[in-house]
């Protein structure tokens, strides 16, 4: 991949297809450290010992189309090709929790590259889930929430329609703006 | 600012016109291969693309979805596009740009832009 913000959308989307209704994404760079953490948490239908055991062997999959899944071990190889760590927690019937660490110095970091475009894809294509997008660098932050947005649109405005649509990009690109500038300072 | 406010002032607006979209026969879906594969050869910006230009035209009967791995992974991107009372069509080695001429073409005017289907491409 070319970018950490396509393989989180690869991983939300494993969340998706495990019927998960509350997508929570987080964003934490720590500049201090150099670390970069990002977590993927669902209330999908979680996994069982076994199944976590061998969710990052790229030759398990639950799948029956073929008998390769990519992507969770190429998230892995990623986070620890920088000297980061990865981890998945699972629980059947609770849901699962990826998180990776990586180490922005190391030369073969991978930028995140554009994370607000995929949080808007996940938000905008998938109308009966909701998705919690959270990005901190060092003390500042800020969240989207669509349970907040759909409690501002009511039942009858989706979030798919095309003024919301160009809200929730703008008030990304605002945010990440303001949480950004404020570390040159 | 964008505040939560002007999501109200958005859901007084559009509040009439989303009536629409529901009661629609001739609603057409299109989806997009979002597995690793198709993620890895560009379907992210394939998928914004159609999204922009589907809102752009308000185009209220069209649905853009994500789908898994449809098993072609060397045609990625790959979109589909499905319409009542029509079959199927596939668009292989899809780019953003490919993408709007696909809306424009297909879903406004109806017609299939044969060469990115996948009939053509395996030629």
């Amino acid at each position: 991949m070319r970018e950490i913000s396509l393989n989180v959308m690869d991983i939300a989307q494993n969340s998706i297809s495990a019927g998960a209704n509350r997508i929570t994404i987080s964003v934490n760079e720590d500049s201090k450290t150099g670390c970069m953490t990002i977590t993927v948490s669902d209330n999908g239908c979680g996994m069982t010992a076994g199944q976590v055991a061998n969710a990052t062997d790229p030759f398990f999959t639950t799948r029956t189309t073929r008998k390769v899944g990519l992507g969770v071990p190429l998230f892995k190889m990623e986070a620890e090709m920088t000297g980061g760590a990865f981890e998945i927690k699972s629980e059947k019937g609770i849901g699962t929790t990826v998180t990776a660490n990586f180490m922005v110095s190391h030369v073969d970091m991978i930028p995140l590259g554009d994370i607000n475009s995929t949080v808007l894809l996940l938000v905008t294509c998938n109308q009966d889930r909701d998705f919690i997008f959270h990005h901190s660098i060092d003390s500042r932050e800020f969240t989207l929430d669509t349970r907040e947005l759909r409690s501002a649109l009511g039942d009858e405005v989706a979030l798919n329609s095309p003024d919301v649509v160009e809200w929730i990009k703008s008030y990304l690109d605002e945010q990440t703006q303001l949480i950004k500038e404020e570390t040159f300072r | 600012m964008k505040s939560l406010a002007e999501l109200q002032a958005i859901r007084d607006k559009t509040r009439n016109q989303v009536i629409l979209r529901e009661n629609n026969d001739n609603a057409i879906r299109v989806l997009v291969g979002m597995a690793t594969c198709g993620i890895a050869a560009g379907a992210r910006p394939v998928l914004a693309a159609l999204v922009d230009e589907v809102a752009k035209r308000g185009l209220a009967n069209v649905t853009v979805t994500q789908t898994g791995c449809i098993g072609i992974c060397q045609f990625e991107p790959v979109i589909e596009v499905v319409a009542p009372g029509q079959e199927k069509v596939t668009y292989v080695h899809m780019t953003p740009e490919k993408a709007v001429r696909v809306v424009n073409n297909h879903l406004v005017n109806g017609n299939v832009v044969t060469e990115y289907t996948i009939g053509a491409d395996s030629k």
